[in-house]
C-alpha cells in the first residue's frame, strides 16, 4: 500500500479513463464537454504510457507520449473548429438537438 | 518514500475528484477549470515519476494551449450554463443513463482485470532499444533519440500540427460581404497616368473634376 508501483499508476489511469468514457456516453447537452472527456481519455493513456516507459526502464515510451501530446492538440483545434462552424450554421451545440445523420 | 506515496495518493484524489467534476458540472466553464485542475495534478505525477520533461510540456501544452482554447470557445459560443439535469434527455427519457453506466462499469473491471493479471512478457526486457540512463537529465535524453532515431517521426508530427492549424482557419474562415480591403497588388502596380491628370487651366475659369 505504502510502496507506490506500477500497478497504482495504472489503476489510476483506468479509473481516469472510465470516468473519460462515462463522461462521452452519459452526456446529452454540450459536445464541447464530450471533446474534453476525450481529452481526459487521452491523459489516461498517456499515464499509463508514462508508468511503463519508467517501470520497465525504456525511453520510448516518452517518446510516444509526446507524439500523443501533439496529436491531442492538433485534433482539440480541429474539432473546436468544427464545433464553432456548427454552431454558426445551427445556432446550437446541445447533443440532443444535433441529428442531422439520424443516428 | 512515504511522502512520495503520499502525495501519489493526494494527486491521483485531486486528478479523479476533478475528472468526474468535468463531466457532471453544470457550467461548462467550470467543466474546462476543472480540467485545467486535472492536467496541473497530472503533471505534478509525471514529475513525481521522474518524467519531468513530459511533465512540463503537459503544463505548457494543455494548461497553456488546448484549455485556454476550450475556454476561448466556450465563452465565444456562450453555452456556459447546461439547463436542466444533468444528463437528462428530451427524447428517451433517461435510459441512456443505466445502460451507458453498465457499459462503461464493464469497460473499467476489464481494464482493472488485466492490470492484475498482467505480467512481464518474459523476453519484452530483451527487446528494448532506448534505456534511461541516470547520469543524463530527462530532458537531454529524450533530446538524444527524439531528433537522431525518431526524426522521422518528429517531422510528421510537424506536418500533422501544420495540417490541423490550416484546417481550423480553413473551417472557420468566412467571407463578409460589404467589408472594404486592401489590395496589395492592385496598390503596388499603380502607375503615375492612372493617379495624376495634366489639366489645362483657363484663366478665371477654373477646372471641372469629373463631372
Amino acid at each position: 500500500m505504502l510502496s507506490i508501483g506500477l500497478g497504482h499508476y495504472l489503476t489510476l489511469a483506468a479509473i481516469i479513463f472510465t470516468i473519460g468514457v462515462v463522461g462521452i456516453f452519459l452526456n446529452r447537452k454540450n459536445v464541447i464537454v464530450i471533446l474534453m472527456s476525450i481529452e481526459l481519455i487521452l491523459l489516461a493513456v498517456n499515464i499509463n504510457l508514462v508508468a511503463f516507459s519508467i517501470f520497465i526502464n525504456d525511453l520510448s515510451g516518452q517518446i510516444f507520449t509526446l507524439f500523443i501530446l501533439t496529436v491531442a492538440a492538433a485534433e482539440a483545434a480541429i474539432g473546436l473548429a468544427i464545433i464553432v462552424v456548427y454552431f454558426r450554421n445551427s445556432d446550437t451545440i446541445r447533443v440532443e438537438e444535433i441529428k442531422n445523420l439520424k443516428g | 518514500m512515504i511522502a512520495h506515496s503520499v502525495f501519489f495518493y493526494i494527486f491521483s484524489l485531486i486528478a479523479i475528484v476533478s475528472a468526474v467534476m468535468v463531466t457532471v458540472s453544470k457550467n461548462t466553464v467550470h467543466s474546462v477549470f476543472f480540467l485545467i485542475l486535472d492536467f496541473i495534478s497530472i503533471s505534478c505525477l509525471f514529475i513525481m515519476i521522474g518524467a519531468e520533461f513530459l511533465g512540463m510540456i503537459m503544463l505548457i501544452v494543455y494548461v497553456g494551449a488546448v484549455a485556454v482554447l476550450f475556454l476561448f470557445v466556450v465563452m465565444m459560443l456562450n453555452v456556459a450554463e447546461q439547463k436542466g439535469q444533468w444528463f437528462s434527455s428530451r427524447w428517451d427519457g433517461g435510459t441512456h443513463i443505466p445502460v451507458g453506466l453498465l457499459v462503461s462499469l464493464i469497460i473499467f473491471f476489464e481494464l482493472i482485470i488485466v492490470i492484475g493479471g498482467w505480467k512481464y512478457k518474459p523476453d519484452l526486457l530483451n527487446s528494448l532499444s532506448i534505456n534511461i540512463s541516470n547520469e543524463v537529465t530527462n530532458t537531454r535524453s529524450i533530446g538524444n533519440v527524439l531528433y537522431t532515431d525518431y526524426i522521422l517521426l518528429f517531422q510528421i508530427s510537424g506536418m500533422i500540427l501544420l495540417v490541423a492549424m490550416i484546417g481550423a482557419i480553413v473551417l472557420t474562415y468566412r467571407e463578409r460581404a460589404g467589408v472594404k480591403r486592401q489590395s496589395y497588388i492592385k496598390q503596388i502596380s499603380r502607375e503615375r497616368d492612372e493617379g495624376v491628370d495634366l489639366v489645362e487651366a483657363k484663366r478665371n475659369k477654373g477646372v471641372k473634376i469629373d463631372a
